[in-house]
């Protein structure tokens, strides 16, 4: 049953994520996306809503990334993630601010929150997306069939990173969307930007669905985040071993980026899973990505395809990534990757 | 206890997807397998029964075909089959699809409902979830380790995030998606295969569905609606080089690295 009255929803809000009270990328990165998508639709304002606790201190970043208003949710109940009070919430503040548009981080949060309020409120949910467009639904008109302008277009891709399919949520609200971390483009901070803040709180009632965090465990890694890197070193099986990731490690070095590799490094037991570049790991987009000794499956090359620009060093000359690759050398990367060290170190050594 | 498991069969999206000539994907050509997050979630279960005597349930929805999945889970040790199917059920989205299976799961005795975390083809990792929201559930997404205090009633289950796991502990009955790491599932036995095809699978159509409005069913039941699907557009190809020597090979990178300012 379509929902009645869907003209009063109006705005385009974000799920502004926090994890001990650090604001993760994604609500930066779904700002800057949210910004473009209310300008298409003549929309002023961009809305966060922020769920936590003592979390006030967190606007003012928000703001100068293009929040013009932050609706917060502060609580106890909100401290750590937990799916009831966190559903709770954000689905109250749908019921009572009627976004047109919500988007929501395709985080491990995020990809649990988003279905459990999309079905509370009863609305669509569109997962992971890596495209949004305002637009026409359908796409073309049809006939006997209403066409809707100003809808949100949500692309996404599906059977493991094979297929792209662009979906429309026409008749209910908010159009929600899960969006891929690292895909979207956060604005250039506009410093002392002030936005307006709503205090909204709907109350908490511990109820069956509650559940109780006995302990929790950080992941000790002083890894560091490769979907901020500008340049970075991948790695694939072809490198052949842990050890022989240092002469990944020092070319990384060399052109101050950081060193990340595929799904078989990880499954390997060479690298870390925070590394994994790919489908079930990171999706990136630095500067220049050096694919080095990795083969390019369509699930490593979902995760890195957007990179600017794309080298690649592979002893075979059949190997996928290079109908990927701007720049590809087919080649021995033992010998090859060395020698490029030595040489940048001294190019960069001559320039000062 | 009681323990359901709902499963998918899914294409086989490691062997590369085929497409008709119209653009459609062309799930004939492709091998049809059990979801593995869900299988994970079943050898989960397989272990509580083990340990507990849990009784295991396997469902799913789809076509007659997905019946394969089901007679394999038996096989497995799962103790019962259902098979969810009608006509009015297709072109179903994630608020359909969940709404349809806990329309089959009001029909049930359960304590613990697990579902894989994501299916290989949609992607979305949204049904279960929904299913928990439309059953008034308690969620527990990304389970890597369960365990079950059957006299109190309640489940503790470890639960990835990116960077951190929480200990989480969940009133029974509750849901939980489950990661692949939950465990390597089990092969299926000679004896299990020829038991799973001499036990029955029941098969239930819409009327057998409990609390579900038509509406929320189908594809006339789900907000979300496909404009466009298409086979990925790839990238055109850059340059490629063989050259001679590694000498060769850094010299004409760091000619390009230099042409695009990266040093």
């Amino acid at each position: 049953m379509p929902r009645e009255n869907i003209e009063q929803y109006k705005g385009v809000f974000i799920f502004a994520q926090q994890v001990d009270n650090e604001l993760s990328g994604i609500a930066l990165e779904l700002l800057g996306k949210a910004k473009d998508l209310a300008n298409d639709l003549d929309e002023k304002k961009v809305t966060a809503v922020l769920l936590g606790e003592n979390v006030g201190s967190l606007v003012d970043t928000l703001a100068e990334y293009g929040a013009d208003r932050v609706i917060v949710v502060d609580d106890p109940a909100l401290k750590d993630y937990r799916t009831e009070p966190y559903t709770h919430a954000l689905a109250s503040v749908i019921n009572e601010f009627k976004p047109e548009i919500l988007l929501v981080g395709a985080t491990a949060i995020g990809r649990d929150l988003g279905p459990r309020v999309s079905s509370r409120v009863h609305t669509g949910l569109t997962a992971d997306c890596t495209q949004l467009d305002i637009g026409d639904f359908p796409l073309n008109a049809v006939e006997g069939q209403e066409q809707k302008h100003k809808q949100l277009l949500m692309t996404r891709p599906a059977f493991g990173g094979n297929t792209i399919a662009t979906i429309a949520c026409p008749d209910f609200r908010p159009q929600m969307a899960t969006v891929r971390p690292g895909v979207m483009q956060k604005i250039t901070p506009v410093k002392g930007a002030k936005a307006e803040v709503v205090e909204f709180n709907p109350g908490f009632e511990e109820n069956d669905c509650y559940t109780k965090i006995l302990e929790i465990v950080k992941a000790v890694s002083e890894v560091e985040d490769i979907q901020e890197a500008k340049i970075l070193v991948s790695g694939g099986r072809g490198v052949g071993s842990a050890e022989n990731f240092k002469i990944l490690d020092d070319l990384a070095k060399a052109l101050h980026g950081t060193v990340s590799c595929s799904r078989a490094v990880v499954d390997s037991g060479w690298k870390p899973k925070d590394l994994q570049v790919g489908q079930t790991g990171k999706t990136v987009r630095p500067k220049v990505y050096f694919a080095i000794g990795i083969s390019g499956a369509i699930q490593h090359v979902a995760g890195m395809e957007e990179s600017d620009l794309i080298i690649a060093i592979n002893k075979d000359e059949n190997a996928p990534i290079f109908d990927v690759a701007d720049y590809g050398v087919v080649g021995d990367l033992n010998k090859i990757v060395p020698a490029l060290t030595k040489k940048i170190e001294e190019a960069l050594a001559a320039k000062g | 206890m009681k323990v359901v498991v709902c499963i998918k069969q899914v294409p086989d999206t490691k062997g590369g997807v085929k497409f008709k000539p119209d653009g459609t994907l062309d799930r004939g050509a492709m091998l049809a397998i059990m979801n593995p997050d869900d299988k994970a979630g079943l050898e989960a279960a397989l272990r509580l029964k083990d340990q507990y005597g849990a009784e295991v349930t396997v469902v799913t929805m789809g076509l007659p075909k997905a019946e394969a999945v089901l007679r394999e889970a038996m096989a497995m040790g799962a103790d019962k089959a259902v098979l969810v199917t009608d006509r009015v059920l297709g072109g179903a989205d994630t608020w359909a699809t969940s709404s349809t299976i806990a329309g089959a799961l009001r029909n049930m005795e359960y304590d613990l409902v697990i579902t894989g975390r994501q299916a290989i083809d949609g992607d979305t990792a949204q049904v279960g979830p929904q299913i928990s929201e439309h059953l008034g559930l308690p969620v527990i997404s990304y389970a890597e380790e369960i365990k079950v205090d059957e006299k109190a009633k309640k489940v503790v289950v470890k639960r990835q995030f990116e960077d951190r796991y929480h200990m989480v502990e969940a009133k029974l009955p509750c849901l939980i998606t489950a990661l692949a790491e939950l465990g390597e599932p089990r092969y299926m036995t000679p004896g299990g295969i020829f038991d799973a095809f001499e036990k029955e699978v029941t098969v239930w159509g819409r009327a057998d569905l409990k609390d579900v409005d038509d509406s929320n069913l189908g594809l006339k039941g789900s907000p979300t609606q496909i404009a466009k699907a298409s086979d990925k557009v790839k990238k055109g190809q850059g340059e490629k080089v063989t050259p001679d020597s590694a000498e060769e090979a850094v010299e004409y990178l760091v000619g390009k690295l230099t042409e695009k300012h990266v040093i």
